[in-house]
């Protein structure tokens, strides 16, 4: 007889993942440590509305960006390109780095996925995902006897 | 060049020099630095920094760059921090004799670029030799 369904399984694996996570976040500090092959990092915050998603990445030009949504998966797509100089310069530093990123951001909570909006800023790209009407705090009035 | 994946890289925190006067924390931007023969070009990743958040001080040999970040939104609340936020500082020993009048900085997509212009005295010149 099955103890768990598969549904029910995978979505006790997952409690356990952000158990995980929770816990590691603690011990390392503000952030969590970064893992290779992610880029780029991101933050995500929420208010009433809304779950915002930033990522820097400075230099980076919005059309070198592609942004898509499915479910609950953000893919945050691009490349990252340095302009090649001439050839009689002498470099002192290159401490920039180029080249591609893909990132997946798994999402707190369903979002309605044509209300999405991202936008470029100062090398910071934001994410603006609608929250869906049933996750969002409702005040509930109590009534007197 | 070849095709290449972009790590994440952790920010790393500038050394307190003084008592500050702003709150938060503080990181050393990367930089590429090259030589033209008629510049020293300076370009620097600040993410979240506008033209109108830098301060550049350059005085006798010491280049000094400055960003400044705004905190997130009051209204909202982090959920997942991979990234710090704070502001961005760096110090540099400039060399070349630089003409103060003539720099140029520029902010684009959060990459500042500082292009210092060689002083004439520090420009190579190629003296003719004259045969007679």
């Amino acid at each position: 007889m099955p103890i768990f369904f598969e549904s029910d399984l995978f979505q006790e694996l997952d409690r356990l993942q952000r158990q995980m996570d929770a816990l590691f976040q603690n011990v390392a500090g503000r952030e969590r440590a970064p893992r290779v092959g992610v880029y780029p990092l991101v933050n995500i915050s929420e208010d009433q509305d809304h779950i915002y998603v930033r990522a820097e990445l400075p230099g980076v030009n919005p059309e070198d960006l592609d942004i898509t949504i499915k479910d609950q998966h953000l893919v945050i797509r691009g490349e990252r390109k340095i302009p090649t100089e001439e050839k009689d310069v002498n470099y002192h530093r290159r401490e920039r780095e180029s080249g591609f990123f893909r990132r997946v951001v798994r999402l707190p909570v369903q979002v309605d996925p044509n209300k999405v909006e991202a936008a470029c800023k100062d090398g910071v790209l934001t994410v603006t995902l609608a929250k869906p009407e049933q996750v969002k705090p409702r005040q509930i009035t109590v009534k007197g006897a | 060049m070849a095709e290449q994946e972009l790590t994440p890289k952790a920010k790393e925190e500038a050394p307190a020099k003084a008592e500050r006067v702003r709150p938060g924390r503080v990181f050393i931007p990367a930089v590429d630095i090259f030589e033209t023969p008629q510049a020293l070009v300076l370009v620097a990743d600040m993410p979240g920094v506008g033209g109108d958040n830098v301060i550049l001080d350059l005085k006798e040999n010491l280049l000094v760059i400055q960003g400044q970040v705004g905190p997130l939104p009051e209204k909202e609340t982090m959920l997942a921090q991979e990234y710090a936020i704070g502001d961005y500082y760096r110090e540099f020993q400039v060399g070349e004799l630089i003409d103060k009048d003539k720099i140029e900085a520029t902010v684009k997509n959060g990459v500042l670029t500082l292009t210092l212009p060689k002083a004439e005295k520090a420009k190579p010149r190629r003296i003719e030799v004259k045969t007679g």
